[in-house]
C-alpha cells in the first residue's frame, strides 16, 4: 500500500472521475457535496502528494477532504488512466499515514475508539448486539451458514428489520444457519477503509480464528461491507471460507421454489451498494429477486449499476456523515432521484443504505411518499401464505 | 477572517467560499507547466447578480478576479498571477434553453461539455454541438474563450465561431447582453447584423469581464456516424490530403496523428476521417468520396485506408475522447502538455520536422494531432510531450521544447493557441503596433481598475 | 539465407495450371496460365504479381504441394511491387515486431499459443480449457507472422519466424495449440517450404477442441442449426484440418451448409482485398460471400479467424445471421455463456438499424 507514495503523482487531474459514464451529473459523492476541486477524486490525489512533498501541511481541514472520500469506486470505474484500480488503495494508503502519524479528523478518532472498545462504531454494548435476534439460533458447528450481521444490522433500529426478515425468511427456507449473538465482532471493513492497519489486522485474524475455531465453511452477510472485506481482505488472516452475500442467497433459494413468493403491489427502485456493486460486480441477484416478486415493477434510477450513485455512507460516513448538513448530501440527493423515478419503494441491500436514506426522505419530506427497505423486508412482505 | 472574505460569505454563501490553504493551493495550478500562485479566496458563484456583486467588490478592493472553468488549458490561463478571487464558475451549471427551431443552447457560465452532451442525447437526439476533444469536465464558455477546437471545427470553424450570444459582467461589475439578445429574444446571432461585440471576450481568457450565459449553436446529429483511416508515410503528401478530404464539404471531423508509439502508429502519418449520414447509402456515399478522393495516393502506394475492425471504432468515435487523456500517463508521469499552434496547413512538414527535432534534443516522448479547421483554412498542430511529474528535469526539458516550439510555429508564420503569459508577450512583440494600442485601449476600456485576470494580454 | 523448396520441374508437367485457373481473382484460360504461371517462375513482371489478392488459395489448388503462393510472394517482393500501400505494409511491420514484450502464463509442456490476438484473453474460458489453461503464451515474441505474405515481405518472415519458433521452444515447449489457424498454418506449411526445424509439435486448435468435446460428450446439447462456415485464408495452407470442422460440426449438432462459396471455393473475407485493391471488388466479394450464406439457409456464421469475424460480423449481423466463433459455438455446445459479443458502437450502420426499429 505504501506505493501509493511512488504512485500518486501520476493523477492527471483531468476530472473524469467525477461524472457517471453518461455523464449526466456529478456521481462522485463528496465532490457533488461540496463542489470544490480539492473535494474530486484528483483533487484529493494532488493534495495528498502536495502534503507528501511538503508543499502542504497537515490541517484538520486537509484530513476532513481526505476523509469525506466514501471510497465508493466511481472514480475507479471513470479514470481512463491505466492506474484507475489503484485510486482507492492510493487514499486508503494515504489515510494510513495519517493515522501512524495520529493525524485524524475527531470523527474518525472516535469511529476508531468505538470499534477498538465496544466491537461497534456506535459504542453500544457487546451484549446488546443480539437484542434484535428474538430468539434466533446461535452458530453451531455442523450449521451450514454462520449469518454474520455485522455492526449496524445488529444495532441500528432501521437496520435490525432486515436482519429479522433474512433470519425469518432463512428459517422458512429451511436454511440450516446461525448467527454469533453477543460474540460478533466488527468486520472491519470501514477501518481498513479509513486506513487503521493495525486495529484492522485485529479484527481479520480475531474474527478468523473465531470462525475456524466454530469449522465455520460458508458466511452470508448481511451488509456488503462485510462481504467485500471477507471476501477481499481477509485472505492474510489465513480465512478460509466462502462468503456470500444475502441476496445472492435469496435469489438462489427463490430459483430453487424454497421461497414461494406472492402479489405484492408496488413501483420499486434499485439502491446497487457501492461494496456489492462496484467493488463485487453483483448486480444482477438483488433486481433478479425484486423481479421474481409478482405484482413488484422495478424502474431503475437513471444512475444504476456500475454508475449508481453513492448513498454518501462508505467509509465509515454512515456514522461520522463528514458529507451531512446540505441539500446537496449524497444520500438527499440520491432519494430525490429515487423519487423522481416515480417508485414508491426505494429497495436497499445494504444496512448503511438504509440508514442514510432513512434519515433523508425524512429530511426532505418525502417519507410518506417513498419507503425505505431492505430487499429481505420486501421479500418478507412478499411471501406466500401457502 | 479578512473582511473580503466575510464579504465574500455574504454574497455567495459561507459553504462557497474558502481562503484556506487545501483550496488556495489546488486552485493555484493547472495540469500543465507554468508556475502556480495561489488565489486568496476561491468562490463558487451560484447566480450573475453573485459574479456582479464578486466583482464590484474586487473593484472597491482592488483586487483581481480571475473566472476559471475546469482549468484544463495547461497553459496557465486561470492560474491567478496576481492573487485575488478565483471564481469557480462550475455551480453556474444550468442548461436554460434548447432552441430547436433555431438550433442554438443557451448554457450558465460553467456549464460542461459532457452535461449539454449528456442534456442533448437524452432530450434531443437530432441535436449535437461541438464537443471538444478535452476531458468532460471542460466548460463549454471557458472553451469559447480559448477560441478551442471540437468535433464540428472541421464543417464549422473554431467553437467560438459557434457562438451566438453572451450574457457578460464587465470588469467594471455592468451586465451586458451581446448579440441578437441584447435586442431580441432570441439567441441566434452573435452580432450580425449588428457590430459582433463578442470579440471584445473571446480569446480574452477573462481579463475584459465574466461571461455568465453563452449560446451557442446546435447542429444536426446523424444517426450514423463512421471512423475511416487513412495513412500515409509522407508527410509532403499530408497537407493535400487533409486540404481535399476538407474540401468535399463532407466529412465530420480530420485528424492527423503522429506517434512513434503505440508501434501501429509509428512512422506513419494517421488520418482520422469521421463520416457521418442519416442512412445507409448517405454513409457510403461519403465513404466514396472519401475513396475517390485519395485515390490517387492509393493508386502510387504512397497511402491506403486501413479497415477498422469494430473493437477499434467506439474509441475512434468517442465524445470526448478519453485516448487524448491517456496521453498523458503515457510514460508514468502523469502529464503532458502541448504547444498547439494555429497555423496554414501548408506547414504541416516543417512543424513535423520541428517535432521530432525538439524531442531527440531533449530526449521527450512526443505525438502530434492536427485538426483541419474550417475546411482547411488552418489547422491546429499539436506539440505534445509527456512529462513526469515526480521528475523535476523532465518537466523543464518539456517547458524548453514547448518555449521553442512557439518560438518556431511564429517564425513559421502560425499564431499560438491559448498562449501562456510569456507567449502571449511573444505575440504582442510580433504584433501591428496599433493593433496591440486598439487591443490595451478595449482592455483599459473594459477593466479600469485592472483586476481581471491580471498577467495575461499585458503589454509591458 | 531461407530458400523456398520450389521444384519448377512439377510446374513444368502440370497441364491443369489450377493455382491460376481456379483463381477466383483472376480469369486465366489454361493456355495462358501456362504462359502467365511460366513469367511467375521465371521471375519476370506479369499480371499476376499485380492483381493477385493474396488469398492463399493457391497453395491448395496445387496438386504437386510446390508453393505457388509462396513462389508469388517471393516475385512480388524482388520486383518491389507493393500488394497493399506501402504505408499499410509498414504499419503491419511496426505493429508486430518482437520488442522484447510478452505474456505467459504458467507455461507447461502443452500450451496454448494466442498468438498476437488479445481476442483469445476472452475467448479461452471454461471447461474446453481445463487441464491446459493457464499454460498460454502471448505477444509479439510468439506472432506467426504469416500475415506479411499479404504484402510481399517474405523477407521479414525469413527473418523472424527462426527467432519466434526459438521463442516458444525456449518455454520449454513440446505440445504448442494454436488457437490462431494462421500460427500452425506457419508452423506446418510455411515452416516446411523453407526448412525451418520446428522442434515442438504443433495442433490446430480444431484438433484440440474435437478431442476435448469427445471427452466432454455427455454435457453436449446438440445446437440443431445450420450454419455457414467461412474459410480463412491461412486454411488454404493446411487443407488437411478442414475435417475438423466436419468432425466438430457433427459432435454438436450443427448442419455445415453446402453452399457455393465454401471448401475450395470458400471466399475471402475481404477486408486485406480492400486495403489493397479498394473497395468495389472487397464489397462485390462480401456481398456474394454474405448472400451465399442468406440463400443456403445459414442461421450462423462460425468463423475460425479473428480478422475474418472483424471484417464480416456487421455485415453478417445485417442479413439476420448470427456471427459466432468457433471456439464460442462449443462453448455454447456444452452450455456455456459465448464470450461477449461486439459492441454495437463498433457496427454504427447496424447500430442505426437497429435503433431505428
Amino acid at each position: 500500500m505504501q506505493q501509493y507514495a511512488s504512485q500518486i503523482h501520476r493523477c492527471f487531474r483531468c476530472g473524469y472521475c467525477k461524472f457517471p459514464t453518461d455523464y449526466s451529473s456529478f456521481n462522485c459523492p463528496s465532490y457533488r457535496r461540496f463542489r470544490f476541486d480539492s473535494y474530486s477524486t484528483g483533487g484529493r490525489l494532488w493534495l495528498i502528494y502536495a502534503w507528501l512533498k511538503g508543499e502542504v501541511e497537515w490541517s484538520e481541514h486537509l484530513a476532513d477532504i481526505l476523509y469525506a472520500c466514501t471510497t465508493c469506486k466511481n472514480c475507479t470505474e471513470q479514470c481512463p488512466m491505466k492506474f484507475a484500480g489503484d485510486i482507492v488503495d492510493w487514499i486508503v494508503g494515504a489515510r494510513s499515514d495519517m493515522v501512524e502519524k495520529g493525524k485524524i479528523p475527531p470523527r474518525v478518532a472516535r469511529f476508531f475508539e468505538a470499534v477498538h472498545g465496544y466491537g461497534n462504531p456506535l459504542k453500544l454494548l457487546r451484549s446488546d448486539r443480539d437484542a434484535w435476534a428474538d430468539g434466533t439460533k446461535r452458530y453451531e458447528p455442523g450449521d451450514e451458514y454462520l449469518f454474520y450481521v455485522g455492526c449496524l444490522g445488529s444495532y441500528d433500529e432501521n437496520a435490525q428489520k432486515m436482519s429479522k426478515s433474512l433470519a425469518e425468511l432463512l428459517n422458512k427456507a429451511g436454511v440450516s444457519f446461525g448467527i454469533l449473538g453477543s460474540e460478533e465482532e466488527c468486520c472491519g471493513n470501514e477501518i481498513y477503509m479509513l486506513g487503521e492497519m493495525g486495529l484492522f489486522q485485529v479484527l481479520a485474524e480475531k474474527n478468523t480464528q473465531q470462525f475456524k475455531e466454530l469449522g465455520v465453511k460458508k458466511i452470508v452477510t448481511l451488509s456488503p461491507h462485510a462481504y467485500n472485506v471477507m471476501r477481499n481482505n481477509y485472505s492474510a488472516a489465513g480465512a478460509n471460507f466462502q462468503v456470500y452475500h444475502y441476496t445472492q442467497l435469496l435469489s438462489d433459494l427463490i430459483k430453487k421454489n424454497k421461497i414461494k413468493l406472492s402479489q405484492n403491489k408496488a413501483k420499486v427502485t434499485y439502491q446497487d451498494p457501492c461494496f456489492l456493486g462496484r467493488y463485487n460486480k453483483i448486480y444482477d441477484e438483488p433486481r433478479q429477486i425484486l423481479q421474481s416478486i409478482p405484482g413488484i415493477e422495478l424502474i431503475e434510477m437513471e444512475r444504476n449499476r456500475q454508475d449508481a450513485f453513492c448513498c454518501g455512507g462508505g467509509s465509515g460516513n454512515f456514522v461520522m456523515d463528514l458529507l451531512a448538513g446540505s441539500e446537496d448530501s449524497p444520500g438527499r440527493v440520491r432519494v430525490r432521484e429515487a423519487y423522481e423515478t416515480g417508485a414508491d419503494t426505494l429497495a436497499v441491500a445494504c444496512p448503511s443504505c438504509l440508514t442514510i436514506f432513512t434519515d433523508a426522505v425524512k429530511t426532505e419530506d418525502l417519507d410518506e411518499k417513498l419507503t425505505v427497505k431492505g430487499i429481505s423486508q420486501i421479500v418478507m412482505e412478499s411471501l406466500s401464505s401457502k | 477572517m479578512s473582511d473580503i472574505h466575510e464579504d465574500l460569505a455574504r454574497i455567495v454563501g459561507k459553504n462557497w467560499v474558502s481562503s484556506q490553504k487545501e483550496e488556495r493551493y489546488l486552485y493555484g495550478r493547472d495540469p500543465g507547466l507554468m508556475p502556480p500562485h495561489e488565489p486568496e479566496y476561491v468562490v463558487m458563484p451560484k447566480t450573475t447578480e453573485e459574479v456582479q456583486e464578486i466583482v464590484k467588490l474586487a473593484n472597491r478592493e482592488k483586487v483581481p478576479v480571475v473566472p476559471k472553468g475546469a482549468g484544463l488549458s495547461l497553459t496557465g490561463l486561470v492560474i491567478p498571477q496576481r492573487g485575488g478571487i478565483l471564481l469557480d464558475m462550475k455551480r453556474m451549471d444550468k442548461i436554460l434553453e434548447v432552441n430547436d427551431k433555431a438550433g442554438y443552447v443557451i448554457v450558465e457560465g460553467g456549464t460542461t461539455h459532457a452535461t449539454l452532451k449528456s442534456h442533448l442525447m437524452k432530450h434531443y437526439p437530432h441535436l449535437r454541438h461541438s464537443m471538444p476533444d478535452s476531458p468532460p469536465i471542460a466548460t463549454i464558455v471557458a472553451n469559447a474563450v480559448i477560441h478551442g477546437q471540437g468535433r464540428l471545427t472541421q464543417q464549422h470553424g473554431f467553437n467560438s465561431d459557434m457562438v451566438s450570444g453572451l450574457e457578460v459582467v464587465l470588469g467594471t461589475g455592468e451586465l451586458c447582453r451581446i448579440g441578437s439578445c441584447a435586442v431580441s429574444q432570441y439567441w441566434f446571432s452573435k452580432g450580425p447584423p449588428m457590430p459582433d461585440l463578442t470579440g471584445l471576450f473571446l480569446g480574452w481568457f477573462g481579463t475584459t469581464g465574466v461571461i455568465t450565459k453563452l449560446g451557442m449553436k446546435l447542429y444536426p446529429c446523424k444517426k450514423i456516424r463512421d471512423a475511416m483511416m487513412f495513412l500515409t508515410d509522407r508527410a509532403d503528401l499530408v497537407p493535400d490530403i487533409m486540404r481535399k478530404l476538407g474540401r468535399t464539404e463532407m466529412m465530420e471531423d480530420i485528424v492527423s496523428s503522429f506517434a512513434p508509439l503505440p508501434l501501429r502508429l509509428k512512422g506513419n502519418f494517421n488520418i482520422l476521417i469521421i463520416i457521418t449520414g442519416d442512412s445507409e447509402e448517405e454513409v457510403e456515399f461519403k465513404r466514396k468520396m472519401a475513396w475517390d478522393t485519395l485515390w490517387e495516393y492509393f493508386e502510387s502506394r504512397d497511402g491506403g485506408f486501413l479497415s477498422v475492425p469494430p473493437d477499434m471504432k467506439p474509441a475512434l468515435l468517442a465524445m470526448p475522447s478519453k485516448d487524448t487523456t491517456r496521453f498523458a500517463d503515457t510514460s508514468k508521469g502523469g502529464g503532458f502538455e502541448y504547444s498547439g499552434p494555429i497555423t496554414p496547413i501548408e506547414k504541416y512538414p516543417e512543424f513535423i520536422a520541428k517535432l521530432e527535432e525538439l524531442a531527440s534534443k531533449y530526449k521527450l516522448f512526443y505525438a502530434s494531432s492536427a485538426r483541419v479547421i474550417d475546411g482547411g483554412h488552418s489547422m491546429m498542430f499539436s506539440f505534445s510531450y509527456t512529462f513526469n511529474r515526480a521528475d523535476p528535469d523532465s518537466m523543464v526539458r518539456v517547458k524548453t521544447a514547448l518555449d521553442e516550439a512557439a518560438e518556431f510555429a511564429l517564425e513559421q508564420g502560425g499564431v499560438i493557441w491559448k498562449p501562456n503569459i510569456d507567449e502571449q508577450k511573444m505575440v504582442m512583440e510580433r504584433m501591428d503596433p496599433n493593433t496591440l494600442k486598439l487591443m490595451m485601449k478595449l482592455k483599459e476600456l473594459l477593466d479600469p481598475n485592472g483586476i481581471m485576470n491580471p498577467g495575461n494580454w499585458e503589454a509591458k | 539465407m531461407l530458400e523456398l523448396k520450389f521444384d519448377k520441374s512439377k510446374c513444368a508437367d502440370c497441364k491443369a495450371v489450377s493455382c491460376l485457373v481456379k483463381c477466383q481473382y483472376m480469369d486465366f484460360d489454361k493456355d495462358t496460365a501456362k504462359v502467365e504461371w511460366q513469367k511467375v517462375i521465371d521471375g519476370e513482371d506479369c499480371r499476376v504479381l499485380h492483381d493477385c489478392v493474396t488469398c492463399y488459395s493457391c497453395e491448395e489448388y496445387c496438386p504437386f504441394g510446390n508453393h505457388p503462393f509462396y513462389l508469388i510472394v517471393e516475385r512480388q517482393e524482388e520486383k518491389g511491387i507493393l500488394p497493399a500501400p506501402r504505408p499499410v505494409i509498414t504499419m503491419w511491420i511496426n505493429q508486430c515486431q518482437p520488442v522484447g514484450r510478452f505474456m505467459v502464463g504458467k507455461v507447461e509442456e502443452k500450451a496454448l499459443s494466442y498468438c498476437f490476438l488479445p481476442i483469445f484473453n476472452e475467448l479461452v474460458k471454461g471447461k474446453l480449457f481445463d487441464g491446459i489453461w493457464p499454460s498460454m503464451i502471448f505477444g509479439q515474441e510468439f506472432f506467426c507472422n504469416a500475415v506479411y505474405l499479404h504484402y510481399a515481405r517474405m523477407s521479414v518472415i525469413k527473418d523472424r519466424l527462426p527467432k519466434i519458433v526459438e521463442n516458444i521452444a525456449k518455454q520449454g515447449i513440446k505440445e504448442l495449440v494454436c488457437l490462431h489457424d494462421e500460427c500452425y498454418g506457419t508452423f506446418t506449411s510455411i515452416a516446411l517450404a523453407y526448412g525451418i526445424e520446428v522442434p515442438f509439435k504443433p495442433i490446430h486448435y480444431y484438433e484440440y477442441l474435437h478431442d476435448r468435446l469427445k471427452e466432454l460428450k455427455a454435457e453436449i446439447k446438440p445446437l440443431n442449426v445450420k450454419a455457414a462456415y467461412q474459410r480463412n485464408c491461412s486454411a488454404r495452407l493446411i487443407p488437411e484440418t478442414d475435417h475438423f470442422v466436419d468432425d466438430i460440426f457433427g459432435l454438436i449438432g450443427v448442419e455445415r451448409v453446402k453452399r457455393e462459396y465454401d471448401g475450395e471455393n470458400g471466399l475471402c473475407c475481404a477486408e486485406l482485398i480492400r486495403m489493397s485493391k479498394g473497395p468495389k471488388l472487397a464489397d462485390d466479394v462480401q456481398k456474394r460471400n454474405v448472400d451465399d450464406m442468406v440463400k443456403f439457409g445459414a442461421e450462423y456464421c462460425v468463423f475460425n479467424c479473428p480478422a475474418c469475424y472483424d471484417s464480416l460480423v456487421e455485415r453478417v449481423m445485417r442479413a439476420g445471421i448470427k456471427p459466432i466463433r468457433m471456439i464460442d459455438l462449443c462453448k455454447v455446445a456444452i452450455g456455456e455463456e459465448q464470450s461477449q459479443k461486439p459492441a454495437l458502437e463498433g457496427m454504427p450502420v447496424l447500430k442505426a438499424a437497429m435503433e431505428g426499429k
